[in-house]
């Protein structure tokens, strides 16, 4: 990692005592499943582990993972069935300490499950402090195998049960105790509330997603495929980021649930982290994309976010930590009355025409092919245009029976491919902008309805629902 | 021995001839069509004579539906195995595509569609009948060439009796004995015929139509016609000294070395003509064994009618290029040798070349191959009744392929005076259509 003695100071003290380099921390999860691992990624660069769960005795099957691709990339979300750590709970102890004493300045956080005894809590929270760890992690989020065994989700679906628990930690810990909140759960706000009651210090968002990813089409059996069966699992990776924002946001906005948070889900490069933080995180957990890529990754996380730390004139984490929150509201906040419409930038049209047709069968029918035409044509649907071209009588162009010369530059875009947007009837809805494959191609403009801000929140309190827009 | 076994018996072109574009393999071919934009009315398939859905045939690719994805191409094109090889797609499909203004690498559709189609012809290699119902009128295609086979498959597929007659004993005219063997090998074109054989169509091979009495006994028992029968032979050069054994002309050339006649070529080649055909001949010269190989115009590289691909290919296979140079005279010497007498030439303002006086010299060779241009087939064109003609060419109605005898129609080479396969497909193709409808009518 390449540091500047002027770069951007990345440290942080996670729930008033965590210390840690960096808000980049392996997830509980294989990447920490031991110290050896733990002390290649701390060399590699990352801030903190949250090691792998440790606690209840468990046997784990052969075939544990399954992801979705997406379009020829790989793991766009990934699934698993494995459980919580199957060593020995010494061991891991052990390692532990180890780690912790070669690497002090490094956060090291216990991630626990056990069965749901205050006396089961309470030594396993003293094994874990008693080897040097820095925190707490309590695991109320896995949703496979565990769930089954009254633990892990089992206990994080009801915010009773999360508040008893996490009592009883508090009642035994010296360090910061973390909740780690499961996501499948009607309103993430219910638990995250009932872990603040019961005294957490700090939360941890979101674990994985009860997942299917897919069926083998040949065998008929989901995957993974153990012996001919399968079982729903946990879903992660890229393809969570935003529903683990979503969450993020809704916990942060709530006093009765906010808490310091460690933000988890999807997280792959510096931009997704920086997100994070706008919202609120203070550390951030990583996984998917390091069983992806390995622990080289975390350079570039490092890297990014501080040339954009230093690009936006923040010089340390809290400086934007939480600054997206204030930009978050209720849909009844948004201003009915701000106006955008797309406008394509001829130059960089490359004649695609998928703005087109997303406009027509997934829009408002307000992009039309007529530049090339005498007049308007909103009413030529995309059949009629199809159903011309192929009528169309094109042949190769051979040099000598054409007169054509050869090494011609390819010229632009023609004109009749270039859509072209009917701004009265353009709603910016923001969709030919989207699956536009140009950058700065099409742009959402603002255009000025003359018109104060109005939101649906002052309509309803003045009577005026059922008036049309202007 | 038939033309088939002759060339199955000749196993060494393949490593003479290894593929200019070589198969994309599974995982290869769908990172390509994953890249795929699947732009709406694509320009590709605008661009393609046949207008053969590409977005739709590529994203069928990356979804693993082969069998989709060859009966999508298969669906416009039904020699879309050998177009996939053969076409030009530089100035057709890939010249169109967006991605030209994108990142400046359009998609490899030409081998993609081959991809499709190998796949086709490793399995059952056979389409469905467009229509259910067996139609009882006849429809004769003179002509074993791809516009003869696209036009017999449409109308077969549709239902109608089709006889295609072909003078040589295997059918599939230029696309068998005419493309260059690192393009497309005769056994893939012979899998193309097959398969349209398998429609239904009837193959008459080694049948020549050549008089009037032809002709008539074929309106006589035929409800329509279809002309394919491409060009003639090559044009002569109309030199002094041309009629000599070492003269030779590049289709037969080209046919004599894919059917296996000709398994070598020594020494000095020397080819006239920079146009495609020149090149296939000038590349196979060099693959064959030739010692030295030079292309000969009148005029410049900035005149040349090869596709400048073609050009530079030729230029990596060690061809030579001599421009401003005009054949005035083939010599013998005493010893048996051969002499090509040459001009130099001089270009017009309007690229016309002329012979400047005085710059005669000699050009020794062994074999010198002509490649400009083939003739019109006139002694078979001039035998159909009311069957207007320009420059040698059919005169029809571009949209129907009718010529000015409503019972006639004609494609492909003998129309537009020597295009693509893929024009010609699209020819037959478009003929086929308006048959059908004229017979539908009459019936």
């Amino acid at each position: 990692v390449i540091s500047r003695a002027d770069a951007p100071d990345l440290s942080l003290l996670f729930a008033g005592k965590i210390a840690s380099p960096n808000p980049f921390w392996l997830a509980s999860a294989p990447p920490s499943n031991c110290g050896e691992q733990v002390m290649r990624a701390f060399d590699a660069g990352w801030g903190g582990a949250v090691w792998k769960t440790i606690g209840a005795q468990v046997a784990n099957v052969s075939s544990r993972y399954s992801s979705i691709d997406w379009n020829g990339q790989r793991m766009m979300g990934l699934n698993n069935i494995e459980l919580i750590s199957d060593r020995p709970l010494e061991i891991n102890l052990k390692e532990i300490a180890e780690t912790k004493k070669r690497y002090p300045k490094h956060a090291i956080v216990a991630s626990l499950m056990v069965e749901s005894t205050r006396d089961a809590w309470h030594t396993i929270v003293r094994q874990a402090e008693d080897v040097g760890a820095d925190g707490l992690e309590l695991n109320f989020g896995c949703p496979h195998g565990m769930s089954e065994r009254g633990m892990g989700s089992a206990v994080g679906q009801v915010p009773e049960y999360a508040e008893l628990i996490t009592g009883w930690v508090k009642e035994a810990a010296r360090t910061p105790v973390i909740v780690k909140l499961t996501p499948n759960i009607s309103d993430i706000r219910e638990v995250a509330r009932a872990a603040k009651r019961g005294g957490a210090d700090a939360l941890s968002a979101i674990n994985t997603i009860n997942s299917i990813t897919g069926i083998d089409l040949d065998t008929l059996v989901p995957r993974p495929n153990v012996g001919g069966k399968s079982t729903h699992g946990g879903y992660c990776g890229p393809a969570v980021k935003p529903i683990a924002l979503s969450m993020v946001q809704q916990i942060q906005s709530d006093p009765e649930s906010c808490l310091p948070l460690s933000g988890i889900g999807g997280i792959s490069d510096w931009r997704d982290a920086a997100e994070f933080i706008l919202l609120g995180c203070s550390s951030l957990q990583v996984c998917t994309a390091v069983m992806h890529y390995g622990y080289r990754i975390v350079e570039d996380m490092i890297d990014g976010l501080k040339n954009w730390m230093a690009e936006k004139g923040f010089s340390r984490l809290e400086d934007f930590r939480g600054l997206s929150l204030g930009n978050t509201t209720e849909w009844k906040h948004l201003d009915l009355n701000y106006k955008i419409v797309a406008r394509i930038n001829e130059s960089k049209c490359i004649g695609c025409s998928l703005c087109y047709i997303a406009c027509w069968d997934g829009a408002h029918q307000c992009i039309h092919l007529d530049r090339a035409t005498e007049g308007p044509r909103t009413q030529s649907t995309p059949a009629m245009i199809e159903a011309a071209s192929r009528q169309s009588i094109a042949t190769t162009p051979i040099p000598k029976l054409d007169n054509m010369r050869s090494n011609e530059e390819s010229p632009g875009t023609p004109l009749a491919r270039i859509p072209r947007v009917d701004e009265q009837e353009c709603v910016g809805c923001n969709l030919c902008n989207l699956v536009c494959p140009v950058d700065g191609c099409i742009t959402m403009e603002e255009v000025s309805t003359g018109l104060p801000y109005e939101s649906w929140q002052q309509r309803a309190e003045s009577g005026t629902t059922n008036e049309k827009s202007v | 021995m038939s033309m088939q076994e002759t060339v199955r018996l000749n196993r060494d072109l393949t490593a003479q001839f290894p593929d200019l574009h070589p198969p994309l393999g599974t995982q290869a071919a769908v990172v390509e069509a994953n890249r795929c934009l699947n732009c709406f009315d694509a320009p590709c398939t605008a661009a393609c004579p046949t207008h053969i859905d590409v977005p739709r045939f590529i994203k069928k690719i990356a979804t693993g539906n082969l069998k989709g994805s060859a009966l999508t191409i298969l669906d416009a094109n039904i020699l879309g195995a050998s177009c996939s090889r053969v076409c030009p797609v530089g100035v057709l499909c890939e010249g169109a595509c967006v991605l030209h203004r994108y990142n400046k690498q359009p998609i490899e559709i030409g081998r993609l569609q081959r991809y499709a189609m190998d796949d086709f012809y490793r399995g059952e290699a056979q389409v469905q009948k467009r229509s259910v119902s067996d139609r009882k009128q006849k429809v004769a295609c003179i002509g074993g060439g791809p516009a003869s086979l696209s036009c017999a498959a449409e109308l077969r597929q549709r239902g109608y009796q089709v006889t295609v007659f072909e003078r040589r004993t295997a059918a599939g005219g230029l696309n068998a004995f005419g493309v260059a063997e690192y393009k497309l090998r005769f056994a893939e074109s012979l899998k193309e015929v097959e398969m349209i054989k398998g429609l239904g169509v009837e193959f008459q091979l080694g049948v020549s139509i050549t008089g009037e009495s032809d002709l008539l006994r074929l309106e006589d028992e035929f409800a329509a016609i279809f002309v394919g029968v491409g060009l003639g032979t090559m044009r002569t050069l109309g030199i002094p000294g041309e009629v000599n054994a070492a003269v030779i002309d590049a289709v037969n050339f080209i046919e004599s070395y894919k059917s296996g006649k000709r398994a070598s070529i020594n020494g000095r080649v020397l080819v006239v003509g920079a146009g495609n055909t020149g090149i296939d001949a000038a590349i196979a010269s060099i693959r064959l064994g030739a010692a030295e190989v030079t292309i000969l115009s009148r005029r410049t590289d900035k005149q040349m009618s090869a596709f400048p691909f073609e050009y530079d290919h030729a230029k990596q296979e060690g061809v030579q290029f001599r421009w401003l140079i005009r054949p005035v005279a083939i010599k013998q010497t005493a010893d048996g040798s051969n002499l090509l007498e040459c001009m130099k030439t001089l270009l017009t303002a309007d690229a016309k070349a002329t012979t400047i006086a005085g710059t005669n010299f000699p050009l020794p060779f062994d074999t010198l191959i002509s490649a400009i241009g083939q003739a019109p087939l006139l002694e078979l064109l001039h035998h159909f009744r009311n069957v207007e003609l320009d420059h040698g060419r059919v005169v029809i109605d571009q949209e129907t392929g009718r010529t000015s005898n409503p019972k006639i129609y004609a494609g492909g080479d003998c129309v537009n005076g020597g295009r693509e396969v893929v024009d010609a497909v699209a020819d037959g193709k478009r003929a086929a259509i308006a048959i059908s409808k004229a017979l539908e009518v009459s019936e």
